[in-house]
């Protein structure tokens, strides 16, 4: 354990540079987010993510983001264990009729203002399970959705610019 | 192989253009012989499908004999497996729930995947009405101050939603059930009608941790009913994939279990190697997690120039650092504290449900797919299949810890053996036809049922993940431990719930 720990003394991080936030994102958020809110939270978000019928594709993207490269709390990011401390839900999949109450639930156990990232192509749309008996469709189709991430599944550099528009949105 | 195994099973007919295993027609007395075979622990049951007006069970006899029985069920009935064979009861409440196909005599007739919001009943079925969303009835646990704990859907962490119900004495789990069914998608039914192209890429996204295994068994099963094959330089990339998906996820893991132990040291060291694979394979073949690029007929994508050099390089940096990160394990007191003697699976439930992966191979049971069945290229790539008896946290820990160590050695015969060639063969459609593949996944086999027709769309696919036969075992494993102990015990299963919610 001790040249374990000691190496990662010596040795630089792994740490990647900050990404610039998404042009595209930025544009959605501008529309969406309200100003009196960035006033209000500052430069620091708290995320509570929710698989809606996910494959789990999106939720590994996701739990990349707090290895040794991406480093989400850097940027004073991070994932709650609870909608009741989160600003941001973080929601994944087609949004399957079997975790659509689960998802309503969520959304309204999380105080206000908050935010709902839809994250991947299922999220946005329903992806390759539109029309499905199963599934509700896109996120929007349940709850109010501020910021689409797309890919299937989205990258750690996606999902990072995707974020950091957002947090620099809200932050003002 | 596997007429052998049918010969013990009386049958009707079998079926000419089933590949590459045998399917055979059965009756009332041919179905209840295979219960018999697998209530005796003669036979394993390796799946349990539907149709609208029928139902099949694949079999196997270990190491490596397998064969299909269908039993028509015009009358919407067929004598129930799991009444005498535990392993089968989540199975047929699932094709009730999609087909309305009942097995009759069984123990637990409540609902499993439709929680009656779907607007539909029996979706994939002949008859379909609206159902009545009832309160779902939990097991009973009866004793002097039991208390109950609650949790999920939604869960702490980043991980897929289910319900699990703790009944508790204290801080001991007296019985633990799962109620799954949440993240169900329709997918066999999207399947349904579509062509190989788009069944392919819906196969990739039943479990996206394991989208190269269900890419890869979705081809071979594709292959096999069209009589095809891919070409040996296709062979090897496919392997190759999946070699490194294992290595990822089994880095994944190993910190992860760590991890609910408070030992984040290791969950940023193997994290750090996790994202190395990762980004090693973004490299060869321009994509993370390798969706998409397994297809019918072979692969999608050419090994990138200099692709075979970023993995070798990843190869010796795991061989750096791995070893160090093992002997942490190994020698932190506190951690195998935690680990040791936690969860235990006992051998004769893993040979019973026939569990996979390192479920099965920490509990003595032998079967690994890429052995037992030798699938391509793994009948021509020298390897080990770690197997423990103690059947605990730390045995699944190890094992995933032997099968990195095997992956290494697998990758680079891999790379110093890559035949030339092409990467596709062409997928030409002559006749219908019937294909069952089983390919191993990191966590257990994968198995894919599929009948085209004779333009080459999908009749029907069934596919069965791993965590089928090892979620089951979690609930027995947890018995008598701590709640405190559920997440570590949990992890060290790691089983999808997109994969069995389908």
């Amino acid at each position: 354990m001790r040249k374990t720990l000691l190496q990662s003394l010596t040795h630089g991080p792994l740490t990647e540079a900050p990404q610039a936030p998404d042009e595209a994102a930025l544009a959605e958020l501008a529309r969406n987010v309200e100003k009196a809110a960035q006033a209000r939270l500052g430069r620091s978000l708290s995320i509570r993510e929710i698989d809606a019928g996910s494959c789990n594709a999106c939720e590994l993207e996701i739990h990349a983001l707090s290895n040794a490269f991406y480093d989400l709390e850097r940027f004073g990011l991070r994932f709650v264990a609870s909608p009741r401390h989160a600003d941001v839900l973080m929601v994944t999949g087609p949004v399957t009729k079997n975790m659509r109450e689960a998802l309503l639930r969520t959304y309204d156990a999380t105080p206000d203002p908050k935010w709902v990232v839809a994250v991947g192509g299922c999220a946005a749309d329903g992806g390759m399970f539109r029309g499905s008996y199963a599934c509700v469709g896109g996120v929007s189709d349940a709850v109010p959705v501020d910021l689409h991430i797309p890919g299937c599944p989205p990258s750690p550099t996606a999902l990072l610019q995707g974020l950091l528009a957002l947090l620099q949105h809200v932050g003002g | 192989m596997g007429m052998a195994l049918l010969d013990r099973i009386p049958h009707l007919t079998v079926s000419p253009a089933h590949r590459p295993w045998p399917r055979a027609e059965v009756g009332e007395e041919g179905w209840r012989k295979a219960i018999d075979l697998l209530a005796g622990g003669e036979l394993t049951l390796l799946g349990l499908w539907g149709e609208a007006a029928a139902v099949h069970m694949a079999l196997l006899n270990e190491p490596n004999e397998i064969a299909v029985v269908s039993l028509d069920c015009a009358n919407g009935q067929f004598p129930s497996v799991g009444a005498r064979h535990p392993p089968a009861q989540r199975l047929e409440r699932t094709i009730r729930d999609l087909f309305g196909v009942e097995a009759v005599g069984a123990i637990d007739v409540r609902p499993w995947l439709d929680h009656g919001v779907w607007g539909v009943q029996a979706p994939l079925g002949a008859d379909r009405g609206a159902r009545e969303a009832a309160a779902y009835k939990f097991l009973p646990a009866k004793g002097e101050a039991l208390h109950q704990i609650a949790v999920g859907p939604v869960h702490a962490g980043i991980i897929e939603p289910g319900h699990f119900r703790f009944t508790a004495s204290g801080e001991y789990v007296v019985r633990l059930e799962q109620r799954l069914g949440y993240v169900h998608k329709g997918t066999e039914q999207l399947m349904q009608g579509a062509s190989l192209e788009a069944a392919a890429k819906l196969a990739g996204r039943v479990s996206g941790d394991s989208t190269v295994a269900y890419a890869f068994a979705f081809a071979r099963a594709a292959e096999a009913a069209l009589d095809i094959e891919a070409p040996p330089r296709a062979q090897y990339l496919r392997a190759l994939m999946a070699e490194l998906e294992r290595l990822a996820n089994h880095f994944g893991d190993i910190g992860a279990i760590c991890n609910d132990a408070s030992f984040a040291l290791m969950h940023a060291q193997t994290g750090i190697l996790r994202e190395r694979v990762l980004r090693a394979a973004d490299a060869a073949f321009g994509r993370r997690l390798m969706m998409d690029l397994i297809v019918p007929g072979g692969v999608a994508r050419e090994i990138a120039p200099g692709g075979a050099r970023e993995i070798r390089a990843l190869l010796a940096e795991i061989r750096k650092v791995f070893p160090r990160l093992v002997e942490l394990y190994d020698n932190t007191a506190s951690l195998q504290d935690r680990t040791v003697t936690t969860g235990i699976v006992k051998t004769e439930y893993a040979r019973q449900f026939g569990a996979g992966g390192y479920v099965g191979r920490a509990a003595g049971r032998h079967f690994d797919a890429r052995k037992a069945l030798g699938y391509a290229p793994y009948d021509q790539l020298t390897f080990d299949v770690p197997v423990l008896e103690a059947g605990d946290v730390n045995a699944r820990v190890w094992i995933r810890i032997r099968e990195v160590e095997q992956g290494l050695a697998l990758i680079e015969q891999i790379l110093d053996r890559l035949p030339g060639g092409v990467i596709g063969a062409e997928v030409k459609v002559a006749a219908a036809g019937e294909g069952l593949a089983v390919v191993e996944a990191f966590r257990g086999d994968v198995l894919v049922w599929l009948q085209l027709d004779a333009t080459g769309r999908v009749l029907r696919c069934h596919l069965r993940d791993a965590s089928w036969f090892q979620w089951p075992l979690l609930e027995a494993a947890i018995e008598g431990n701590i709640v405190a102990d559920f997440p570590l015990c949990n992890k060290s299963f790691n089983c999808s719930y997109s994969g069995v919610d389908i």
